[in-house]
């Protein structure tokens, strides 16, 4: 019995199908049977920045409503062994599904796969009701920005009265170089906060535009930043204990002092 | 000047503004509590103590903020006023 864990994020555009594909791939690439779900039904897009979208048939509407059965409509991704895509449909709109199907197709995906990983739409609305409702487990994802973090705060208040407890935190699109600046705040004060625990923190990186272009999750580039990031993240999902890549460690000699004379806070 | 500015670059950082209004907008947030019902708080509780103490209204600073409960220092909202005190009336002569 796999596990299905949600991405969500309340605001839009902080990184939620990017995550989901990285996370999947770098998941099968550990040897594992995933599924990834896209459940913005509308704005369907976890196919395109998996490199998948010429390959659909049918999608998650199709299967709820029985037009096809669920193994048809799911993709197999060819190039990475044990990986498949659910697409959302397009033409539909979130409430072509209600939570209690979603419920239902989480159950029998959880009897297939290892891990199941369900790409929320943003908003709180009934997209994200739908989302989370087969859900064991989720991933918030922020970003270093006043609006996303706020959001954030309101998605974990809403998981948590969902039951769906302790929700895990990916800081994503960090500039290490602002955070040195104290022009962007750090991991430290996200997590300070949010008050969840921290599942990973990925990197501004350019390697990451290039790789949905090209439809390659970066996570299979061994020089991408992002990408090892992502590795270490499907990592820990998986339950072992990766060590957090200190980012701000190549600091002077001066800042260290200040550090070890307690003028940094 | 510069010397003082390197060793407190953390305080006047943007970062550190940003913190500081996010802190604030997730207080009301998770409280689910409006300017305007703040504004009506205010309103009524001059109107309460005015009748015994002359207060300077437009020093006062009422907010919701988070504070550590006695029992098991968990975090949790309370209303704060801070009332700056004109003079005290004597009720006996009023």
């Amino acid at each position: 019995m796999g596990e299905v864990i949600v991405i969500t994020s309340g605001k839009g555009g902080v990184g939620k199908t990017t995550t989901t594909a990285n996370l999947g791939t770098g998941l099968s690439q550990l040897g594992y049977k995933v599924a990834v779900i896209d459940a913005d039904i509308g704005l369907r897009n976890l196919d395109v920045v998996m490199g998948l979208e010429n390959r659909i048939v049918y999608d998650l509407v199709d299967v709820v409503e029985g037009v096809c059965r669920l193994k048809q409509a799911l993709i197999k991704d060819k190039r990475y062994e044990g990986l498949y895509l659910l697409p959302a449909a397009q033409t539909k709109d979130k409430n072509a599904v209600s939570p209690e199907q979603i419920q239902k197709l989480c159950h029998d995906l959880k009897e297939m796969f290892d891990y199941v990983l369900v790409d929320c739409p943003a908003g709180i609305e009934q997209g994200f009701k739908n989302a989370i409702a087969g859900a064991d487990r989720s991933i918030v994802v922020t970003t270093p920005e006043i609006s996303a973090v706020r959001d954030a705060d309101r998605i974990i208040g809403l998981l948590e009265a969902a039951e769906l407890n302790d929700p895990l935190l990916i800081i994503n699109r960090i500039k290490i170089d602002m955070v040195k600046r104290g022009d962007m705040m750090n991991i430290e004060d996200m997590i300070d906060i949010l008050a969840i625990d921290l599942l990973g923190v990925v990197p501004d990186d350019e390697s990451i535009v290039i790789a949905t272009n090209k439809g390659e999750p970066a996570v299979t580039d061994k020089t991408s930043v992002a990408g090892q990031a992502y590795r270490n993240i499907a990592q820990r999902i998986t339950g072992e204990k990766v060590p957090f890549v200190n980012m701000e460690s190549n600091e002077g000699f001066v800042s260290r002092l200040r550090k070890i004379l307690g003028f940094a806070k | 000047m510069d010397f003082l500015k390197f060793f407190n670059k953390d305080n006047g950082t943007s970062k550190n503004v940003a913190k500081e209004r996010l802190k604030l907008v997730l207080v009301h947030d998770r409280t689910n509590c409006s300017p305007h019902f703040l504004d009506m708080v205010k309103g009524d509780i001059i109107k309460v103590i005015s009748d015994y103490i002359e207060v300077d209204e437009d020093g006062l600073d009422i907010k919701i903020t988070k504070t550590k409960r006695d029992i098991d220092d968990t975090l949790v909202p309370a209303l704060v006023a801070n009332i700056p005190i004109k003079k005290m009336k004597d009720k006996r002569n009023a």
